[in-house]
C-alpha cells in the first residue's frame, strides 16, 4: 500500500491510534443512525471510543446498550430494516452468539456493517486472535474483507457502507481485523478530513425497503418452500455483483485517499516459483520472511487475500498462474473437512489452471500463537521442497505446534 | 399465481412490499369449530373483539355486528373470554351453511 | 547509546504503573518526530499488579512485525521487584541499553539483572519522583524522561507534547502539569551506571 498523497489537499495530521480506535474514528465520520453492540475483548476499543463520541455529542447516532450480541445484531437488523444505517462490532464468541441473526441480516438483504475483531472460539477459553470466528460465517452471504493493520482497519471501514448499500449488492459487510495484532496495535493512521469521509460515504437512501410511513413493507415474513430457494439464488447474484462493486469502490477510495487497496495483493510474485497465500495481519511477517528467503536466492512471493467473500477467483488465478508450488496459510481449522477454509478456496480457484501449482496447507497462529518470521520461513522451505520433489506433501502441516 | 414467479422477478430478501397479503388467505377454511353468537345475551362489552387473535369481530356503530368467518380459525378464545357466555363453539360439520356465506 | 533504526523498546512493569501509557506516549512522540511507529500492549487479560510488558517500535518504514519484541534494543524496567521473576533482559541486543527505576543502582536487584559488558545501564528513582509529584508510585513518566536522555532518538520536547496531547483526553490540567514535571525530572536525574561501579560492589 502506498501513502502517496495529493499535495493540493490539506490532510489532517496522521494519528497515533490503534486499530480499534481507527475503526471508531471512521464510525464517527460515518455517523450511523444506530450502533448497537455488546463489549467483548478484543473489540472493546471500538465500542469504548465510539461511546465517548456519543457521550461527547460528536455523532448523532442512537447508541443502544444491549444485553447480548444476539440483541446487538438484532437491533441493527431492525434499525436497518427501518431505513437507517446501522453498525456493530464484535469478536469470536460474540459472533457465535449472533449467529442466528448473521443469516437473518444477509437473508433480509440489510446492508449493515460489522467490525469483526477476530478471536478464537472457545473452548478451551481463549481471547486471542485466530480466524475461527470469521471462517464460521464465511457461507452466510456477508461480504468479508480482511484488513492487516490499523490503517486498513480505518480505510476498509470507510469503504464498507458504500459497498454494502450499493443497489446491486444490498448485503451486510464484515470488516475483519485480527484481534490484538490490529485492534491493539498503536500505529500511524492517516485519516480523511471529516467532510471528505462523509461525502465519500454519502447518505444512506434505501429505495423502497424502508419501514417508513407511506412506503411500508413487511420484513422477515415466512418464506416457505415456495420462495426461499429463489431468494437464496438472488443472494448468489448479489454476492457476485459485489465483487466488481468492491473493486470500483476501492479504486474510488484510492483516488480520494492516495491509498491503493486491491481485492488481492501481490508481493514479489512476478518471477516467483513458489508462493505463500495469507489472510490478515500476518502478511507483514510473511513479507519479512520472503525478503529473507529472497536474500538466500529463493524465488518466493506472496499473495495476500483482502476480499475473502466473495472470493476473487479470477484475481487469485491470475496471480498464481505460473507459480509451481503454493503454500496456503490457514489460521483456523475446518475440522473433518478435506481441507481448511482458505486452502479449499485456493484449490478450487487454481484447479483449472493449465499448469496447476502444487498446493500444501499450513495451519498457524491458533489462539494467538506467535507468528514469528522464522515460522513463515519454515513454511517457505517446505514449499520449496515440495517443488523440488514435484509432489504435494501430506497436508496440512502445523506451524509452531509443539 | 405468485409462486410461479422466477427468482429474478420477486422482491429481494423476502420483503413483502404490498402489505396486507394475509387478508387474501382464507384462513376460515382451517376451522373445525365455529363461534355462534347469541345476540340476545350479548352486552357488547367488546372483550371478544380485543382478544380475537385474527381481528375477526366486526363492529357496526359501536356494537358487535358479526364475525368475519373467512378469517376466523375457530380457536375459541372468544367463547372462553365472553363474560356472558353468549358465544358457543359448535362443530363445523353441524352447521349447514358454508362459512363464507354465514359471516355477518 | 548509538541510535540505529528500527529501534525497539520493551517495557516491563506491573499493571497499574502506566507501562502501556508510557509506551503509547513514546510512540506518539515518534510519529510527531516523523517516524513510523508502533506500540503494543501485552495481548491478553489486564490485571492490576501482575507483571506486564509493552512494546514500542520506531522505524523509518511501516512496521511489519505486530508481535511482541523478542530482541529489543532497549529494555525499560519500571519495577525492580520483577528481577528474578521474569527474564527481563531476554533477547536484549549485545550493545543495547537498560533503564531501571530504582533508588539504588548498587542494589542487589540491579546487580542480578546481569547487564552485559557492552550494554548500557541507566538508573533513575522514578518511583520517588512519582510519589513527590503525583502522590503515587507512578514511575512511568519519569522513566520516559530518563529514556529521552539515555536513548536520544526523540527530543524531550516532542515527548512532552505527545504526553500533553494523550493525557489531556482523560486528565486534568494539574495532573498533566505534574506529569510534564515528572518527565523533566526523570530526564535531569537519570544517570548512567558504569559497569565498574556495579562490579566493584558485586
Amino acid at each position: 500500500m502506498t501513502t502517496k498523497q495529493k499535495a493540493s489537499i490539506t490532510l489532517p495530521a496522521p494519528l497515533a491510534i490503534n486499530g480499534g480506535e481507527a475503526v471508531a474514528y471512521a464510525m464517527r465520520q460515518i455517523d450511523p443512525e444506530v450502533v448497537a453492540a455488546y463489549p467483548i475483548t478484543p473489540q472493546t476499543f471500538i465500542i469504548e471510543r465510539f461511546s465517548e463520541y456519543v457521550a461527547d455529542g460528536l455523532v448523532s447516532t442512537e447508541y443502544i446498550n444491549v444485553e447480548s450480541e444476539h440483541a446487538a445484531l438484532s437491533a441493527c437488523v431492525g434499525a436497518c430494516a427501518a431505513g437507517g444505517r446501522a453498525q456493530t462490532a464484535t469478536s469470536g464468541p460474540g459472533l457465535a452468539l449472533m449467529f442466528e441473526i448473521v443469516w437473518v441480516a444477509s437473508g433480509m438483504r440489510l446492508p449493515l456493517v460489522m467490525h469483526l475483531c477476530s478471536r478464537a472460539l472457545s473452548a478451551p477459553l481463549n481471547i486471542l486472535c485466530d480466524h475461527s470466528d470469521a471462517m464460521a460465517m464465511r457461507e452466510s452471504s456477508w461480504i468479508m474483507m480482511f484488513g492487516s493493520n490499523p490503517q486498513e482497519a480505518y480505510d476498509q471501514a470507510i469503504v464498507a457502507p458504500t459497498v454494502a448499500e450499493h443497489p446491486d449488492v444490498l448485503l451486510p459487510f464484515a470488516n475483519v481485523l485480527d484481534g490484538f495484532t490490529v485492534t491493539h496495535s498503536v500505529e500511524r493512521v492517516d485519516v480523511l478530513p471529516d467532510e471528505d469521509a462523509k461525502s465519500f460515504v454519502g447518505e444512506y437512501e434505501p429505495e423502497r425497503w424502508a419501514l417508513q410511513p407511506g412506503g411500508g413493507a413487511t420484513f422477515g415474513g415466512l418464506d416457505a418452500n415456495d420462495f426461499y430457494f429463489e431468494h437464496k439464488r438472488q443472494q448468489v447474484e448479489a454476492m457476485d455483483n459485489s465483487l466488481e462493486v468492491v473493486r470500483r469502490q476501492l479504486d474510488k477510495y484510492a483516488e480520494l485517499s492516495g491509498r491503493k487497496m486491491s481485492l488481492v495483493e501481490e508481493y514479489l510474485l512476478d518471477d516467483a516459483e513458489v508462493a505463500l497465500v495469507v489472510l490478515g495481519s500476518s502478511e507483514g511477517m510473511v513479507r519479512a520472511a520472503i525478503d529473507q528467503a529472497r536474500a538466500d536466492g529463493i524465488k518466493v512471493g506472496m499473495l495476500r487475500v483482502r476480499l475473502f467473500r466473495p472470493f476473487p477467483v479470477a484475481d487469485v488465478r491470475k496471480a498464481l498462474s505460473g507459480v509451481a508450488a503454493v503454500g496456503v496459510l490457514d489460521r483456523a481449522i475446518a475440522f473433518g473437512a478435506p481441507a481448511n477454509a482458505l486452502m479449499q478456496d485456493i484449490v478450487m480457484a487454481t484447479r483449472t489452471l493449465p499448469e496447476r501449482p502444487l498446493l500444501m496447507d499450513f495451519v498457524y497462529g491458533l489462539g494467538g500463537r506467535n507468528t514469528p518470521k522464522q515460522m513463515f520461513r519454515e513454511a517457505i522451505d517446505h514449499v520449496v521442497l515440495a517443488k523440488e520433489q514435484g509432489a504435494e506433501p501430506e497436508s496440512p502441516a502445523y506451524l509452531g505446534l509443539r | 399465481m405468485p409462486d410461479e414467479q422466477a427468482w429474478r422477478e420477486i422482491a429481494i430478501g423476502g420483503t413483502e412490499i404490498n402489505p396486507g397479503s394475509t387478508e387474501r388467505v382464507n384462513t376460515g377454511a382451517w376451522r373445525s369449530e365455529m363461534p355462534i353468537i347469541d345476540f340476545s345475551r350479548c352486552t357488547h362489552c367488546m372483550i371478544c373483539w380485543v382478544d380475537c387473535p385474527d381481528a375477526c369481530f366486526e363492529i357496526s356503530d359501536t356494537r358487535l355486528a358479526g364475525i368475519d368467518l373467512d378469517h376466523c380459525k375457530g380457536c375459541g378464545i372468544c367463547a372462553a373470554v365472553c363474560p356472558t357466555h353468549c358465544i358457543t363453539m359448535v362443530p363445523e360439520s353441524s352447521v349447514p351453511v358454508k362459512s363464507s356465506e354465514s359471516g355477518a | 547509546m548509538q541510535i540505529h533504526l528500527p529501534l525497539s523498546i520493551r517495557w516491563h512493569g506491573r499493571g497499574g504503573q502506566g507501562v502501556v501509557t508510557a509506551s503509547r506516549i513514546l510512540a506518539s512522540a515518534a510519529l510527531r518526530g516523523g517516524y513510523y511507529m508502533q506500540s503494543l500492549p501485552d495481548f491478553g487479560a489486564e490485571r492490576s499488579g501482575a507483571p506486564i510488558s509493552a512494546h514500542t517500535r520506531i522505524s523509518e518504514t511501516p512496521p511489519v512485525d505486530r508481535g511482541p519484541i523478542g530482541e529489543p534494543d532497549v529494555v525499560i524496567v519500571l519495577d525492580a521487584s520483577l528481577v528474578g521473576q521474569i527474564d527481563l533482559l531476554g533477547g536484549l541486543i549485545p550493545d543495547g541499553a537498560v533503564i531501571v527505576n530504582t533508588p539504588d543502582p548498587d542494589s542487589d536487584s540491579v546487580r542480578r539483572l546481569e547487564v552485559g559488558a557492552r550494554q548500557e545501564l541507566w538508573a533513575v528513582d522514578g518511583s520517588r519522583i512519582g510519589m513527590d509529584l503525583l502522590g503515587r508510585n507512578l514511575p512511568n513518566t519519569p522513566v520516559l524522561g530518563a529514556f529521552a536522555r539515555a536513548v536520544p532518538v526523540l527530543g524531550l520536547e516532542s515527548i512532552s507534547l505527545a504526553l500533553d496531547e494523550l493525557m489531556s483526553e482523560t486528565f486534568s490540567e494539574s495532573i498533566i502539569r505534574a506529569n510534564l514535571e515528572a518527565l523533566r525530572l526523570g530526564y535531569d536525574q537519570v544517570r548512567q551506571v558504569l559497569q565498574t561501579e556495579v562490579t566493584a560492589n558485586a
